[in-house]
């Protein structure tokens, strides 16, 4: 029992024991559980640094036991998972700042928390899950844990919204767990190997594997969005905004479209998957879904709409790297995983302030709201101009070796009108945003104004967070060739997955 | 050493003589009796599991003429469950019979059944099985109709006999195998019994029997009544034990001693009301207007998964694959066993709160009773079959299974089961999470929650996590024909 075996468990811990403890604790004492809440978060990116530190030296991470024979739980890290750990340790971190804030005198902290805590380690399980099954487990508990985040409000619209969201990812967790049971009994335990597993099993059924991976993508596409599973996601924004950042940008749709990658790099194998003919449908797929959501997204007033289907179209950028042979596509797919949680989080952490500030929730109340909240509006910008892929925010690097590992593959033909139309689709809807925010003049009063301490446009918990993700997405593309970058380590990925 | 199986038995029926002769002191008595009880249970576990097959032949008589007591993995496995389910029990019922009339009739009553499931599950005897059967029937009846009132006296009537039929039924078989065969001793039968005539018929009374008993569709008419009308720690009983006891010996007629003489036309015969009543119990939970009525019809769902679990493993010839299933099989039957005594529990609890159980007017639960609320969340998880709990680990067993054996029409079967019950569940969450008042203010946590938690956290955590040991403790049998 080394630091080996102990390490992913420990991470993992360091999330459940606080959410354990927040749950017991009464609804009053709030300074213990903001210090559980921070120190359960402060361990963790410790912890975590720790692991990129080992992983990047090729150490192996595994806590492995038997839950039944052939039944491994497995927690591992492989630079894959490092990716994913970093990117929720660290947004975790700043949503829970600013949930404390945006939470501030509001009932139910105990159990938000204890709830929010149960989010991140399921996602966190999700990343190091070392196999399909483990995989396949905390898929489920991600969706137990996510729908009292949003049905917290307790509203009818927000019953509803969790209603639909259970509706979806129960189906979607079901066939899930069908695929991997399918695979699982053709060829025994499934774990994640680099480069994929299937290819050693050379006398399998082709038609059977092309079944099985249907199956995995209609249980991961749902929780990924894709169209034309997508349709929880834009209900689900009712929830408060620091659940729908952590949403959209950390555990759940992320946790689809990571599942997905895992299936075709490390299940799979992006080669033998391409030789089955089924990434080709994949990617068609996340092209279809790409587009529709920016055209959707285009007709929204409805901020967190907008932003909601927005996130429809920008995930699956993650799955058409992923669909497209190649190294160049895979390290662009990859590091949309990490920018796009960056960028995403940032317009949901602003999208928030407004309405909580200002009381703003429609695009068309925005008009001259960047003079009356400069700072929040600034990180906005920052993410909205990332998300069309303007240099040098970060998701202008995902779109470029997006478009160069189509080229490289001989499919950008079509690839690429895919990402220029998107592009032009985002700046159609963003832009306007933009315009209103800082060149539109006031409309005279603000739909719900709320008296804050006077000088700052709101309270230090609920303003840093955007500045600091918006820098985030900033440093992440100005220093993309630097060690340790997101970019750095997506090819370190890619460099793997290709290894010869 | 094996005198250690007797106190399983003995031990409660001492309790409960002693009970009924100075009904002041019943509470106490049961209590007592319940620990005693267990770490009986546990000790004839452990040991088991150390040194294998453990047998008594009481009063020195060798088997086939004495009384003889067996416990080998199955039993020793079953018998812990209920040393811990009915421990748990007894402490909340200490506090839901506290000041009532019905105290010491209870106890007496409650003492007599665990003597005769536990003597059931270590009867090595079919004689003596049919006796155990009966005796278990009439206590569980008494202890239905212990709530008085119209609709429960009906339904343990309706339950008396059904059971009665039951057991007339059974005994007919064993009368069929005494024919037969020359020996009602299971190891002996084990190795005698051959795909003769006798055997058909005698297998087909005594299954007949066990499947009244076991609640199996279209038999289960009498399980929601007679569970929702009993009293919280009876319906506990009634549901995690003892139709677990029928299970238990069709599980071993089955897959055991009548091994060489089930075919797998056979298995169809219980796989496909198996399949049905996943379904249709899972529908009637989510229509069904009462907390306990939900759970009861739950229970006939997840016979209907137990019967399913069954006929998979009837089809299989005997080998590793065949003990996986059936270890997944007594997974699933236990930690059905300890989810629903907590569903069971801490629905007693929100019904001596709010004074009814109507699903659609439990608004403010979760704010008054957040433990039980979180109790009855997660036994539904493990009820549902969700991770981590006992009940996904059977689940994915058994699609495996079904996969592999080419059994496709079980996979929608399961499915619709698991999205049923994931929306019976939710449904009741929803309406406790509502706002409304109707179960009164929050106040501090009382110890009739803790065992019900207890079983809850069993059922998930411990049995999702950590449940490996079964899969060596199930294959040591005393009764596999041809061997597992």
């Amino acid at each position: 029992m080394t630091l080996s075996f102990w390490l992913p468990l420990a991470i993992l811990l360091s999330s459940l024991i606080p959410g354990v403890l927040i749950f017991l604790l009464a609804e009053e004492r709030h300074r213990t559980r903001t210090a559980l809440n921070l120190l359960g978060a402060v361990t963790k990116l410790i912890l975590v640094g720790v692991l990129i530190w080992g992983v990047f030296h090729e150490q192996v991470f595994e806590t492995r036991w038997a839950l039944a024979p052939g039944l491994d739980f497995v927690l591992q890290a492989d630079a894959l998972s490092v990716l994913f750990v970093s990117l929720s340790t660290l947004l975790w971190l700043v949503t829970t700042v600013y949930a404390i804030g945006y939470l501030e005198n509001s009932p139910h902290r105990s159990r938000f928390f204890g709830f929010f805590s149960l989010c991140v380690t399921a996602t966190v399980g999700l990343a190091l899950a070392g196999n399909l099954f483990t995989f396949v487990l905390f898929y489920e508990l991600l969706t137990l844990a996510t729908y009292p985040l949003i049905a917290h409000k307790g509203s009818a619209e927000a019953l509803r919204g969790a209603r639909i969201y259970l509706g979806y990812t129960l189906v979607g967790g079901l066939l899930l767990m069908i695929g991997a049971v399918w695979l699982h009994s053709l060829i025994g335990p499934v774990d994640f190997v680099q480069g994929g597993m299937l290819a050693g099993h050379g006398q399998l059924d082709p038609g059977v594997l092309r079944w099985i991976f249907l199956l995995l993508i209609l249980g991961l596409g749902v929780k990924a969005a894709l169209v034309p599973l997508h349709g929880w996601l834009p209900q689900a924004m009712v929830a408060p905004a620091p659940v729908s950042a952590l949403l959209h940008a950390v555990a759940v749709v992320k946790a689809g479209a990571f599942g997905i990658v895992r299936v075709v790099y490390d299940v799979y194998g992006v080669e033998f998957a391409a030789g089955l003919g089924v990434l080709d449908l994949l990617a068609a797929v996340a092209a279809a879904t790409i587009v529709y959501g920016s055209f959707k997204a285009l007709s929204q007033d409805h901020l967190k709409k907008r932003l909601a289907y927005s996130t429809v179209s920008q995930v699956s950028y993650i799955v058409l790297g992923t669909a497209i042979l190649g190294p160049l596509a895979t390290i662009g797919g990859l590091v949309h995983l990490v920018h796009q949680g960056v960028m995403k989080i940032t317009l949901f952490f602003a999208a928030g302030n407004y309405a909580e500030s200002l009381g703003i929730h429609r695009i068309s109340e925005m008009d001259g709201v960047g003079r009356r909240m400069p700072r929040t509006t600034l990180a906005f910008t920052i993410g909205a101009l990332g998300m069309i892929g303007i240099p040098p925010v970060a998701g202008f690097i995902s779109k470029w070796y997006l478009g160069l590992g189509a080229l490289q593959a001989g499919v950008g033909a079509w690839v690429v009108p895919v990402l220029v139309a998107s592009s032009l689709l985002n700046a159609a809807y963003f832009l306007p945003i933009l315009y209103r925010a800082w060149f539109k003049r006031p409309a005279g009063s603000w739909p719900a104004e709320r008296p804050h301490a006077a000088g700052g446009e709101l309270p230090g918990a609920l303003l840093w967070p955007p500045l600091a993700t918006a820098a985030l997405s900033l440093l992440a593309g100005l220093f993309a060739a630097s060690p340790f970058s997101p970019l750095e380590w997506a090819q370190l990925i890619a460099a793997r997955e290709y290894r010869p | 050493m094996s005198d250690l199986l007797i106190w399983p038995i003995v031990t409660p029926l001492a309790a409960a003589l002693l009970a009924l002769v100075w009904p002041s002191r019943a509470t106490s008595i049961g209590i007592v009796a319940a620990g005693l009880t267990l770490l009986s249970t546990l000790r004839v576990a452990w040991q088991v599991s150390r040194d294998g097959v453990l047998e008594l032949a009481l009063g020195g008589w060798s088997p086939g003429l004495g009384i003889a007591l067996r416990a080998d993995g199955l039993s020793a496995i079953l018998l812990a469950m209920s040393g811990l389910v009915s421990m748990a029990v007894a402490v909340y019922a200490s506090v839901y019979f506290a000041g009532s009339a019905q105290r010491a009739g209870f106890w007496t009553l409650w003492l007599l059944l665990l003597t005769a499931l536990h003597a059931l599950f270590l009867s090595g005897d079919l004689f003596n099985v049919y006796v155990t059967l009966e005796l278990m029937g009439l206590a569980a009846v008494g202890l239905a109709a212990l709530g008085g009132g119209r609709e429960a006296l009906q339904a343990a009537l309706r339950y008396l006999i059904l059971g009665l039929l039951g057991s007339l039924a059974f005994l007919a078989g064993v009368a069929v195998v005494y024919a037969g065969f020359g020996s009602l001793d299971m190891a002996t039968l084990a190795g005698v019994a051959a795909p003769v005539p006798a055997a058909w018929v005698a297998l087909t009374l005594m299954t007949g029997g066990l499947i009244i008993k076991a609640a199996l569709f279209p038999l289960h008419i009498w399980l929601p009544a007679a569970h929702a009308n009993a009293p919280a720690p009876v319906s506990a009983m009634l549901s995690a034990l003892v139709v677990k006891a029928a299970l238990y010996l069709v599980v071993r007629l089955w897959l055991e001693i009548f091994d060489g003489v089930v075919t797998s036309a056979a298995a169809w015969v219980i796989g496909v009301p198996g399949g049905i009543a996943v379904v249709w119990g899972s529908w009637a939970a989510l229509r069904a207007a009462r907390l306990k009525l939900l759970a009861a019809f739950s229970t006939v769902a997840q016979l209907g998964y137990l019967f399913l679990f069954i006929a998979l493993a009837a089809g299989l010839p005997a080998g590793e694959p065949r003990a996986a299933v059936m270890t997944a099989l007594v997974l699933m039957a236990i930690s059905h066993g300890f989810a629903k005594s907590a569903f069971f529990l801490g629905a007693g609890i929100v019904m001596q709160r709010a004074g009814h159980d109507r699903i659609a007017e439990l608004g403010g639960t979760a704010r008054a009773l957040p433990l039980t609320t979180f109790t009855l969340a997660l036994a539904g998880v493990a009820l549902v079959g969700l991770p981590p709990s006992g009940g996904f680990l059977a689940k994915w067993q058994l699609l495996t299974t079904a996969i592999a054996s080419g059994q496709w029409i079980w996979l929608p079967v399961v499915g619709l089961g698991t999205l049923l019950a994931a929306a019976y569940l939710f449904r009741l969450l929803g309406h406790a999470f509502a706002p409304g008042e109707g179960v009164g203010p929050r106040l501090a946590v009382g110890r009739e929650e803790i065992p019900a938690l207890a079983l809850a956290l069993t059922a998930t955590l411990l049995l999702g996590l950590g449940a490996a040991g079964l899969w060596e403790l199930i294959p040591v049998s005393a009764y596999a024909g041809r061997g597992l």
